[in-house]
């Protein structure tokens, strides 16, 4: 069964976002240790400055893993019997955009549940008290945007369609950008949660779903959800 | 023991096509435990191996004679779905080691984080003699350096000394060394493990429930590990006790010294396990030569079937036709290949075995051969987890990268293997990852991560 092969990349996805990651982190540190430490607007631009690295970074490793994927899928191809490979690329994509999607979740978001147990009151310095459920809420729609992401990502890259994967990287950067501008709730959270939905939508499409489809599963499932119906109707076009 | 018996009657017929394929089998698992005293235990001479190999033997495919299972197979045919059974068992087999070693670095992590005893320094190993409590850093890093130059030697001295045993035949004092070990682990450091969490969690426990809880623990762990139970239990139990014996390192161990061993011990396993002369390699080659099992209590297999105890030369060779017992799940998984397993280091059954070892010769399933990876490696890879969630200033993140730079190692390791098809040592590429990413996550990506997260900005 293909499942075992769909498991193991699990963390080589993971470590190539953990790469990135500490690239960009490199970058941002040493440019903050070659300049003003005192200059508080300064450190902030450069935070900017980092987490736009950052992005970049993920979305060339998004990239790089990829061609690495298209690789090795030719090459259990060529030796499978039918000549065909076990998974596919759609699968694939999936799998490796939700595993971004969870390493890059976790990481932002870990600490702050462990920093939840422990005592302590929200906000008491004048910050928001809704920074725990915005937290979770953002990091939801992060980690579901990268799911969206590389189907999206594969796709295009597959279809060398490079709009869409111009499109990507904006998406992302333009996520990444509202995130700045928190703690004002709403210009943040609702507009990154239209552009998540939107970005399902889109996935959901080019994954090769479509209403017909989703009208399919719903009378034979007969479920009212329609997220879920989303995903089950997600799996409808990989038997093909 | 009934089963010795049986086996060893039936040892003739099948013996015949079947000990050339046993020789051509690929190496069993080198391995050993470094010997260790804890500061509380300074009488018993408790002293375990370290395992730093790991092997997988290939599915392997008969030479076409096997005429009693009916089924002719071709050699040249079988190349092809050789690799192709490699690749797919490669992956399968990467998740059967992924999970038990995630299993036993959530135990360490889980028990460090939450038990106060384990982080607390109460002195020292005397393997670690000198301290880190020295005023200037040149001075500390000089202790870890000595300290870790006193520890590899200890382990070299002591895996030698296994090795020069093994080779004169002293089997057993070997056994009787390794279940003094797994004593010790099972009874002892349960002990204070429990006692340590039951004072953390504030619960009551009266000394008689204690003692027998600790007892049915223990007997049923030295049952399973040295003699016979169930495939889960003997894993779960080795899980534990590695997980044991780590946290009796991260507690020992001084923080710099702790670093430095770990480095050490990597490059040790990588020379001992690939250098001609090394004791490992050794190890491996004399075991091979008599066609025997290595130490099979101490080294964790995810093999369907597994060996309990340790062979005698004579019933070893009876291995290829008595190992035919699978697992209701493993027959149910196959998809009816032909190719017959032989492996000289199934030398025991369980019990259906003896009643059908020529029946179940001619029963074509095929057999899922695990791989087989050294608990010590279990062990170090769980050093570093846990340090890293000691010692890193309280951040889940160094913690997460660690653990996710050790899978990656584990998998290039297991790819390695399944490229090269001989014992590997599965610590060198695991550590250096882990140890690149604990120090590049503490000191880079921590910072940054927590001036983002200070903002609420995700990336």
């Amino acid at each position: 069964a293909p499942q075992p092969e769909l498991g193991v990349p699990l963390s080589p996805r993971a470590f190539f976002w953990l790469v990135s990651l500490l690239l960009a982190s490199l970058i941002w540190f040493v440019s903050v240790h070659l300049s003003d430490r005192e200059d508080a607007k300064l450190q902030y631009g450069l935070l900017v400055f980092g987490a736009a690295v950052s992005v970049l970074l993920q979305e060339a490793f998004r990239f790089a893993y990829f061609k690495l994927l298209k690789k090795a899928d030719e090459g259990l191809a060529t030796i499978s019997e039918d000549g065909r490979s076990p998974i596919s690329l759609r699968q694939m994509a999936y799998v490796s955009g939700l595993s971004f999607g969870i390493i890059s979740g976790v990481f932002s978001v870990i600490n702050i549940l462990a920093d939840s147990i422990g005592p302590g009151i929200v906000g008491i310095h004048g910050d928001s008290p809704y920074y725990f459920i915005t937290s979770a809420f953002l990091t939801m729609a992060l980690v579901l945007l990268h799911t969206f992401w590389g189907v999206i990502f594969f796709d295009a890259c597959e279809k060398r369609r490079y709009w869409c994967l111009g499109l990507v990287v904006a998406s992302h950067l333009l996520t990444s950008g509202l995130t700045f501008l928190n703690p004002r709730y709403e210009a943040s959270l609702v507009p990154i949660f239209i552009i998540t939905l939107c970005t399902g939508l889109w996935a959901f499409i080019t994954a090769g779903g479509s209403f017909h489809n989703v009208l399919k599963c719903l009378s034979c499932k007969q479920e009212d959800d329609s997220r879920v119906m989303m995903y089950s109707a997600l799996q409808v076009p990989f038997e093909d | 023991m009934i089963t010795f018996m049986n086996n060893s009657d039936s040892e003739e017929e099948p013996c015949n096509e079947r000990t050339s394929l046993m020789s051509a089998e690929s190496p069993p698992v080198p391995s050993y435990q470094d010997g260790l005293q804890t500061a509380e235990a300074g009488e018993a001479q408790a002293h375990r191996k370290r395992r730093t190999g790991s092997s997988r033997s290939p599915n392997n495919i008969a030479d076409g004679d096997m005429s009693d299972s009916g089924v002719p197979v071709r050699e040249s045919a079988l190349e092809n779905e050789e690799e192709e059974l490699t690749l797919k068992y490669g992956a399968k087999h990467v998740i059967m080691l992924f999970v038990p070693v995630t299993l036993c670095m959530i135990v360490v992590v889980a028990t460090i984080k939450s038990v106060r005893f384990y982080t607390e320094k109460n002195g020292q190993l005397i393997y670690t003699p000198f301290s880190e409590d020295t005023p200037s850093v040149g001075q500390r890093l000089l202790n870890s350096v000595l300290n870790t130059i006193i520890m590899i030697s200890v382990i070299v001295v002591m895996t030698v000394f296994l090795v020069l045993l093994y080779k004169y035949r002293c089997y057993k004092f070997i056994h009787g060394w390794l279940i003094l070990s797994s004593l010790m682990l099972l009874f002892l450091f349960t002990y204070i493990y429990l006692g340590e969490v039951l004072k953390t969690y504030n619960v009551a426990m009266d000394y008689p429930t204690l003692f027998l809880v600790i007892w049915n623990f223990g007997a049923v762990g030295m049952i399973c590990i040295h003699w016979k139970g169930p495939l889960q239990l003997q894993q779960a139990y080795l899980i534990m006790i590695s997980a044991l014996m780590a946290l009796v390192f991260i507690k020992y161990l001084p923080e710099w010294s702790a670093w430095v061993i770990l480095g050490a011990i990597s490059i040790y396993d990588l020379m001992a396990v690939l250098c001609p002369k090394g004791p490992l390699r050794m190890l491996v080659e004399t075991a091979q030569e008599r066609n025997e099992p290595i130490f099979p209590a101490l080294i964790y297999s995810s093999a369907m079937m597994w060996t309990v105890g340790m062979a005698k030369p004579d019933t070893a060779a009876r291995g290829g036709a008595s190992q035919q017992t699978w697992d209701a799940a493993e027959d149910g998984r196959e998809n009816h290949r032909s190719p017959l397993h032989a492996d000289s280091q199934m030398s025991e059954t369980r019990s259906p075995g003896p009643t059908r070892p020529i029946t179940s010769f001619e029963e074509l399933e095929e057999e899922e051969r695990g791989v087989k990876l050294g608990l010590g490696d279990f062990i170090f890879y769980s050093v570093l987890v846990g340090k890293a969630a000691a010692t890193a200033s309280g951040d889940w993140n160094t913690t997460l990268a660690c653990f996710v730079a050790i899978l990656i190692g584990l998998c290039l390791t297991l790819l390695l293997l399944a490229v090269f098809k001989k014992a590997l040592p599965a610590l060198p590429i695991s550590i250096t990852f882990g140890l690149v990413f604990y120090f590049s996550t503490d000191n880079l990506v921590r910072p940054f991560m927590d001036t983002l997260a200070s903002h609420q900005l995700y990336i």
